[in-house]
């Protein structure tokens, strides 16, 4: 490996650990909840995007389907728990795997798909699910699952008193995502799905088992998307097919990653700190009308960022340290 | 229905099959197509069936200038540029559906009292609704005509040629904008014709184009992409798979039976029943 990019991803680590010391300062001075729900939903937003671009960023495989699992995270969860008062400790986990082990099953016929036919295809895969589910009555059909509250505690993991232990665990999701990232990016998958994303013919012909390789892109996003759905089930404790599933889920998470920078390790997170207050922010302070204002905005913006930076923005900043080297 | 369904297929085909543009603002053109025919007909009771060709003449000059003012770009794009039109014409898709709720309100509205509206008519004692059998009939004029248009006249050609190698084209002084802008138009006026015919039966309101769009996308993709004859089957098909699991299955579950046949196909035949590539 050649030094420069040992040097870069060292100080990658030394960065990430930087920023995440300084994040879990800020609630000590923010104590305005709702910039504290902001700060949580951002968090998400993050360790999401950051899983979403591992199969989509990394390998190529552009999904929009993975509210999917979210979904099944958030229903594992919300389903052991008030059906069987499993802990969501064990349902985020279990949702993970579930996920785990049906995106590969998905992935066995679609990995075959190129191109938009496999695009469609997610988005057709998702979209089942959540008619299924809608009309599943054990599974609460179209009114969802209300998860009853207990005490405050750690070990159910709910807390209605206060954000803080959710955002930490929010910013732990989303470190433990980059981590897997920043891990996987040097390991031989990572070089399997640069290789399998620019060219699978020629990566096929140099001995990459192109179909593995995805096949393992895609466990790994799933898992941690289950994940990242488990938290948020137990974070608004309400959920139904349309708001765990729904459509704009899929889009939700891979904006950040394509504003940010698809395939890239900052990519999704710099996208998710730019996106989701702006989104919050939009709603809430010109969407109270429900005339349809903050839609307009929120377009406005993503159709001007996207053609304005299509490498995402994170080349902003990659140009800028070019130029201060040479 | 299925008839209807390729129209609005052969619209996004073109889009497709043209220069592999995603537009996932398809289904809003159509939102905005069922709202101009709504107000031709509230404001100058103009029955949809006449205003069908002033919408899509509207749509026409719409479609062209999306492509100039934003897609124009996205192509340019040369990181990642299936992505930055997929979000761009998403993001295009979301203003559209605020604009639309801020002047239209989100109410439902409909066309009442056209002149085919709520008639049937009975074919061998089987009974068909008017606007329906009007909107096959559309639809099949449309098509043979839009046929004709690729395959024989200059522009048509242009159009292929544009596709194939967008270089080559411009050294025979061809403009490719020109000719993308066109085909845009094209495929919006199509939508636009689709649009004033679902007006007469069906609700009216800012998100009725999202529950269009990725049945069309499924329709196009079924098909085949870059195949326009392949849309329009594709839309027969679907149309004939929903009205089937409707039958069978609860309606909250008709679109099911859509993408279950739209999956199947192409884990048989990964390029659609008639891609070609």
């Amino acid at each position: 490996m050649d030094t420069a990019f040992a040097q870069r991803r060292r100080r990658d680590l030394i960065v990430a650990a930087c920023l995440a010391f300084v994040a879990a300062l800020v609630p000590l001075f923010v104590k305005d909840v709702y910039v504290q729900n902001i700060m949580v939903l951002t968090l998400m937003y993050a360790a999401l995007s950051q899983s979403w671009n591992i199969l989509s960023g990394y390998c190529g495989q552009i999904s929009l389907g993975h509210a999917l699992y979210f979904g099944l995270g958030a229903y594992t969860t919300a389903i052991l728990f008030t059906k069987f008062g499993v802990l969501p400790w064990f349902g985020m986990v279990g949702g993970g795997l579930i996920s785990a082990v049906i995106a590969m099953a998905l992935g066995y016929p679609c990995f075959r798909l190129r191109g938009h036919y496999f695009v469609i295809a997610t988005i057709v895969i998702a979209e089942i699910a959540l008619l299924l589910i809608q009309n599943w009555d054990w599974a609460g059909a179209a009114l969802g699952i209300d998860i009853p509250v207990r005490t405050d505690s750690w070990l159910t993991f709910q807390f209605t008193r206060s954000k803080l232990p959710y955002f930490y665990f929010a910013l732990a999701l989303a470190c433990i995502a980059w981590f897997v990232t920043w891990w996987l990016e040097d390991s031989k998958w990572g070089y399997w799905w640069r290789a399998v994303k620019d060219n699978p013919d020629a990566a096929e012909s140099l001995g990459v088992v192109v179909f593995n390789s995805k096949m393992g892109a895609a466990a790994v996003s799933a898992f941690l998307t289950a994940v990242g759905g488990s938290f948020y089930a137990q974070f608004v404790s309400y959920i139904d097919p349309e708001s765990v599933m729904g459509f704009q889920y899929s889009l939700l998470m891979a904006l950040p990653a394509v504003l940010g920078g698809i395939g890239t390790l900052w990519g999704p997170a710099l996208g998710a700190v730019i996106l989701i207050p702006l989104t919050e922010l939009t709603r809430s302070f010109i969407g109270g009308s429900g005339r349809g204002v903050d839609l307009i905005v929120y377009g406005t913006l993503i159709v001007l960022i996207s053609l304005a930076r299509p490498e995402g923005l994170v080349g902003l900043f990659s140009r800028r340290r070019k130029g201060a080297t040479r | 229905m299925g008839l209807l369904y390729g129209l609005i297929a052969v619209g996004l085909a073109l889009i497709f099959g043209l220069m592999d543009v995603v537009n996932f603002a398809h289904g809003e053109f159509l939102m905005i197509a069922m709202y101009a025919t709504f107000f031709l007909f509230a404001f100058f009771a103009i029955d949809p069936l006449l205003s069908a060709p002033l919408v899509a003449a509207a749509l026409f000059v719409f479609g062209a200038v999306v492509y100039l003012v934003i897609v124009r770009f996205a192509v340019r794009a040369k990181a990642n540029a299936g992505m930055v039109q997929i979000f761009s014409t998403f993001g295009l898709a979301i203003v559209m559906r605020g604009l639309a709720q801020f002047f239209f309100t989100p109410d439902y509205r409909s066309v009442t009292h056209s002149w085919f509206g709520g008639k049937t008519i009975s074919v061998g004692g089987i009974f068909l609704p008017q606007p329906q059998l009007i909107g096959a009939l559309v639809a099949i004029t449309a098509f043979v005509a839009l046929y004709f248009f690729i395959n024989r006249t200059d522009f048509g050609r242009a159009l292929e040629a544009t596709r194939e190698d967008a270089g080559a084209v411009a050294l025979v002084g061809i403009d490719k904008n020109r000719v993308f802008a066109l085909g845009w138009g094209l495929g919006a006026a199509l939508v636009g014709l689709a649009g004033a015919i679902m007006a007469m039966f069906f609700y009216i309101y800012p998100d009725v184009g999202a529950s269009f769009a990725l049945i069309a996308y499924v329709t196009v993709a079924l098909g085949g992409f870059g195949s326009v004859f392949g849309a329009f089957a594709g839309g027969i098909i679907v149309g004939l798979v929903e009205a089937t699991t409707a039958l069978i299955m609860p309606p909250s579950l008709k679109s099911v039976g859509i993408y279950a046949v739209y999956l199947l196909v192409v884990f048989v035949r990964p390029r659609g029943l008639f891609g070609s590539m």
